[in-house]
């Protein structure tokens, strides 16, 4: 927070601490008998002068100066200045981070609670304050939220809390604010009936929904959801709930095109046995909502990739959490013609040349790559580069798993990659230490 | 005029390129070389047992070389605010020499004793030895600020002359010039204690892997060179599961302790590339470690909060979690994951492991796997690492867990992959962990997956006789990479107010030339993307971000970046990244009061 103040004092020089202080003492004792600012100078700042100084200010910054002359104060409670709030709830025993004040909490649900459209809550791993936070939320009673924002900083702490109790929370916010049109609930107990009474609710505002890893909503519970809110643009989930269904629901005729799909691959245990997605429900998707992207994180055992890229998938981005076989990127090479993105976080111990290259031969859409512990020989590297040229905006890897062979050496590779992007270039490095 | 010299040793432990104790002798009467420790502070330090180990060895070793040129090392009780006034008075002191130490502390520390010596009237002469480049003559060519990028300090050294030649060895003609007065009673008074002195009531017996001292540290030089020379390859060497272990070649704790000067490391390895190479002048890569710990050292001097992340304008503000619990296995190898407890357990018992070693328990412990802040990390380290320079050490941690110096985070090290590549056997985990010697190669990097009858075979059982993971890897990376995310999707709020132009590295490595142009570009690239504050991603390096923005576009009011009556509002208090690293790339330095 001090810092905030001190970015602040150093963007408006007017505005340093100083100064503010010297005007404070000039109302309280009357000015002085040569000011350079006299003091109805500042009082009579017009209202949105102030309220535009006040948009660059801390919220604690704003109090303090709230409390210079009325003027101020009323501008303090100018509803434009209440329709975003980030409420922060962490321990001290867990957490580095402040938290909101109690005092101010209770401010906000008492006076501003109408003004509330942008909300979003940030909790730290412990369960008490991802506790408080379903308390204030179902204190939201009198509000028109729109865009809602339930973030844990640390670990998943909605998910310790009773499944009743924050359900009968967000139901409070489903239920009042009826126009809501963002919802970002990751990692949290939502189930199918709440859901239900979202779509009940807010079935014709919603544009956003994000619940990756909500174990308890079924496909059953989010192909509800896509039936009926037909102005859906975004939607997160996990891989098990995405059904040939769900696909041709967000396909229907009714129902606007579809923007994003981002889609968690995770296993649970290993071993794990996952479904396929049938080519024509991709091909509906694709036919209905041809700009979508589809984003999919995957967070795999290698031996779990089997249902996976078998036939064509309309994937644009592909995030390999783990490492990922030589036959996998074979293969994504070969099905994923849409693809613009792909990082690739590990593979096995065979260089990767011949599957990027023919990414790059296939994938005309990818313009980024990222490679973690991949290896990759310099020329067939090189060859990789050559066929992307300036299309590659990002182009990403550690500079360790480059291997030296007889036509480039380390030593080259940084300038002739350069040449063939059209700008400046290095491998990632990680400090030898 | 007689002319009494006190030489201070602190780092630098040694008698070759020591220009600082050069000057003590130079034209003295009498010179006595000093160390200070305060043996009842010892304990209570974040100290472990093998650093303390190797300073002795290292004091013991000065001292054999002192006594072959009559001269003794006087190892001094208490600390040295107190001790210097009653050297001063005692030995009729008008001379103090020391090395100079560009760490923040030292800094502190030697001012006062700087002002001390001119209250006694005694004449100070520092010198520079401890790194090849003066960390303030690079922050001073780079505009006030450290460069923050290694790139950019790269580009800076390259065009400083080279570091210079390192000065000769103390001679026995040189010392006879200058004698010191050594007392009968030497020994009782200033000889180097014991382990048990400075209360480590049951220190480990047998020799230590790594031996301390100048002598050591010398021979270890010629190993080293011989071998490149043998090898004739000049290449970093691809790790191999050999390189886990320690080596008789390995220098970085001589380097830290000064018991082997960086320059003449720095020169011999020069000269020996131009002979092999036919005068042909090495590339800067020939010297990565050694640039790394100057890069450190450059981005530390000015910075007293370096080794923290409140207050620390380099340093983004992550919200860590503070998990006492976890953060103990980790640091006692007891994380269910053989290659991190490996790890651990050779650090612990050893005081060295290889860099990726380092690499895979720092991600492991911070944005990785437990989420916990690199402060703790970096104070085990502290502990328990023998070349842990406070610099290095501070910044390798904010590197390695994404907090600063702006690298890629998509990518984590695998707590069970990375390490089954680099030894596929195991072998390393088997030395360390010998409770797990037993267990095939195809479970020995996850035993917990190994059949019950497996483990009942190779005699430990996954719960019983070591314990089993503590987390689950593919979860806890899914939610990292998320959180990580958060974070930089919040800077990225400065960046729309152009003051985070140093975050994308690419901006910032790609510009070649020193000049004003990396400011302006930075400044336009975030004119264009002052939209959407997410938008500004897609000119960054960080690939998932990417992933996201057209979400976050789309939408009308999306979580992250609501639209808000002036998008340029910084997003969240809790978040502050420091207006002085965010307004300059790599303008000004941040002066911290």
């Amino acid at each position: 927070m001090k810092r905030a103040r001190a970015n602040i004092a150093s963007k408006c020089a007017s505005f340093s601490p100083s100064q503010t202080r010297a005007k404070k003492k000039k109302i309280t004792e009357g000015p002085p008998a040569s000011s350079h600012y006299p003091a109805q100078d500042w009082g009579n700042l017009p209202h949105h002068v102030v309220l535009h100084i006040f948009q660059y200010l801390s919220l604690v910054d704003r109090a303090r100066a709230s409390s210079v002359c009325r003027r101020w104060n009323d501008v303090f409670h100018i509803p434009e200045l209440w329709r975003r709030f980030e409420f922060e709830l962490n321990q001290p025993a867990t957490s580095y981070l402040r938290s909101t004040h109690p005092d101010l909490i209770q401010q906000i649900i008492k006076r501003h609670a109408q003004h509330l459209q942008y909300v979003s809550f940030k909790v730290d791993s412990c369960t008490e304050s991802a506790e408080a936070a379903c308390d204030i939320l179902s204190q939201l009673v009198n509000c028109t939220i729109k865009t809602l924002g339930l973030i844990s900083t640390a670990r998943p702490s909605f998910m310790d809390v009773s499944q009743s109790h924050f359900v009968s929370a967000l139901t409070v916010v489903f239920v009042n604010s009826k126009s809501l049109s963002s919802i970002k609930i990751d990692d949290t107990p939502v189930d199918d009936p709440s859901l239900k009474v979202l779509v009940a609710n807010n079935s014709d505002t919603l544009k956003l929904l994000k619940m990756s890893s909500c174990p308890h909503v079924s496909p059953a519970g989010i192909l509800c959801v896509a039936d009926q809110c037909h102005g859906l643009r975004e939607l997160a989930l996990n891989y098990h709930l995405l059904s040939d269904d769900l696909l041709l629901a967000l396909s229907s005729e009714k129902h606007v095109h579809l923007e994003h799909l981002r889609i968690d691959v995770v296993s649970e245990n290993p071993g794990q046995q996952f479904h396929t997605i049938r080519t024509s429900s991709w091909r509906a998707l694709i036919r209905h909502s041809p700009r979508v992207s589809v984003v999919m994180y995957f967070f795999l055992y290698e031996e779990e990739f089997e249902p996976f890229f078998c036939d064509e998938t309309p994937v644009t981005h592909l995030y390999f959490g783990r490492a990922v076989s030589k036959e996998m990127l074979g293969r994504v090479g070969l099905n994923c013609p849409r693809l613009v993105e792909l990082v690739v976080c590990a593979n096995g111990l065979e260089p990767l040349d011949e599957e990027l290259i023919r990414i790059a031969e296939r994938c005309k859409g990818l313009t980024a790559i990222g490679l973690g512990e991949c290896e990759v020989t310099c020329s067939g590297f090189m060859e990789f580069v050559r066929m992307c040229g300036g299309r590659l905006s990002q182009l990403s890897i550690m500079e360790e798993v480059l291997i030296p062979d007889n036509t480039y050496s380390m030593e080259q590779i940084p300038s002739e990659v350069s040449k063939h992007l059209g700008r400046i270039w290095f491998p990632d490095m990680m400090p030898t230490w | 005029m007689v002319v009494n010299s006190v030489h201070w040793f602190r780092k630098g432990l040694r008698l070759h390129d020591n220009p600082a104790l050069q000057e003590a002798l130079n034209g003295a009467d009498t010179v006595r070389c000093v160390y200070i420790l305060d043996p009842w502070f010892a304990g209570a330090t974040n100290v472990g047992v093998n650093r303390w180990r190797f300073l002795l060895e290292s004091l013991e070793d000065l001292d054999t070389s002192l006594k072959k040129l009559n001269s003794r090392l006087f190892v001094v009780r208490g600390q040295p605010a107190d001790v210097f006034p009653r050297l001063f008075k005692e030995w009729n002191v008008t001379r103090l020499t020391f090395e100079y130490d560009s760490e923040p502390y030292s800094k502190d520390r030697d001012g006062a004793i700087v002002k001390i010596a001119q209250e006694f009237g005694v004449e100070t002469i520092v010198r520079h030895s401890h790194t090849l480049y003066s960390p303030e003559r690079v922050v001073e060519m780079n505009g006030g600020g450290p460069p923050l990028t290694f790139k950019r300090f790269q580009a800076l050294v390259s065009r400083l002359e080279l570091p210079k030649k390192p000065v000769a060895t103390i001679t026995p003609e040189q010392m006879a010039g200058s004698r010191s007065h050594i007392a009968d009673n030497h020994d009782e008074r200033y000889s180097v204690p014991s382990l048990e002195e400075l209360g480590f009531r049951n220190p480990p017996q047998g020799t230590s892997v790594w031996k301390g001292g100048e002598t050591e540290a010398l021979e270890r030089l010629n190993k080293h060179l011989d071998r490149k020379a043998w090898v004739a390859n000049f290449e970093r060497p691809r790790i191999k599961a050999h390189s886990l272990f320690a080596s008789s070649t390995g220098l970085s704790p001589y380097l830290c302790f000064g018991c082997l000067s960086c320059r003449v490391f720095y020169h011999h390895l020069r000269e020996l590339y131009m002979k092999l190479r036919r005068r042909s002048s090495p590339p800067l890569s020939l010297f990565g470690q050694l640039l790394w710990r100057e890069f450190f050292y450059t981005a530390a001097t000015n910075n007293p909060n370096f080794d923290r992340m409140e207050g620390n304008p380099i340093c983004v503000q992550i919200p860590w979690d503070n998990n006492r619990q976890a953060l103990t296995k980790w640091a006692e190898g007891r994380t269910g994951f053989p290659w991190i407890d490996a790890i651990m357990t050779q650090l612990r018992q050893e005081g060295w492991i290889h860099h990726l070693a380092r690499h895979a328990v720092a991600c492991f412990l911070t944005r990785g796997d437990l989420w916990i802040s690199w402060e703790s990390g970096m104070r085990v380290f502290e502990e328990l690492l023998l070349d842990s320079d406070w610099s290095v050490n501070a910044g390798s941690w904010m590197w390695l867990s994404c907090s600063a110096f702006f690298q890629q985070f998509f990518h984590c090290y695998c707590p069970v992959g990375f390490g089954r590549r680099i030894d596929p056997s195991g072998d390393y985990i088997r030395t360390y962990l010998p409770q797990l010697k037993d267990y095939p190669n195809r479970y020995i990097y996850e035993p917990w997956n190994a059949p019950e009858a497996v483990q009942k075979a190779a005699r430990c059982v996954v719960g019983v006789d070591y314990p089993k993971p503590m987390i689950n890897h593919a979860e806890s990376s899914r939610l990292n990479i998320e959180r990580m995310k958060q974070v930089y999707q919040q800077l990225s709020h400065y960046r729309g107010l152009s003051l985070l132009a140093s975050v994308p590295t690419i901006q910032e490595e790609a510009e070649p030339l020193l000049s004003d142009d990396s400011q302006a570009s930075s400044s336009a690239s975030a004119d264009t993307h002052e939209l959407c504050g997410v938008c500004a991603l897609s000119s960054g390096p960080l690939l998932p971000w990417d992933m996201e923005r057209s979400c976050d576009c789309v939408a009308p009011a999306p979580v992250t970046s609501p639209p808000q009556l002036h998008p340029q509002t910084p997003a969240a208090e809790s978040l502050c990244l420091c207006p002085e690293q965010a307004g300059t790339g790599q303008g000004p330095a941040p002066q911290p009061e």
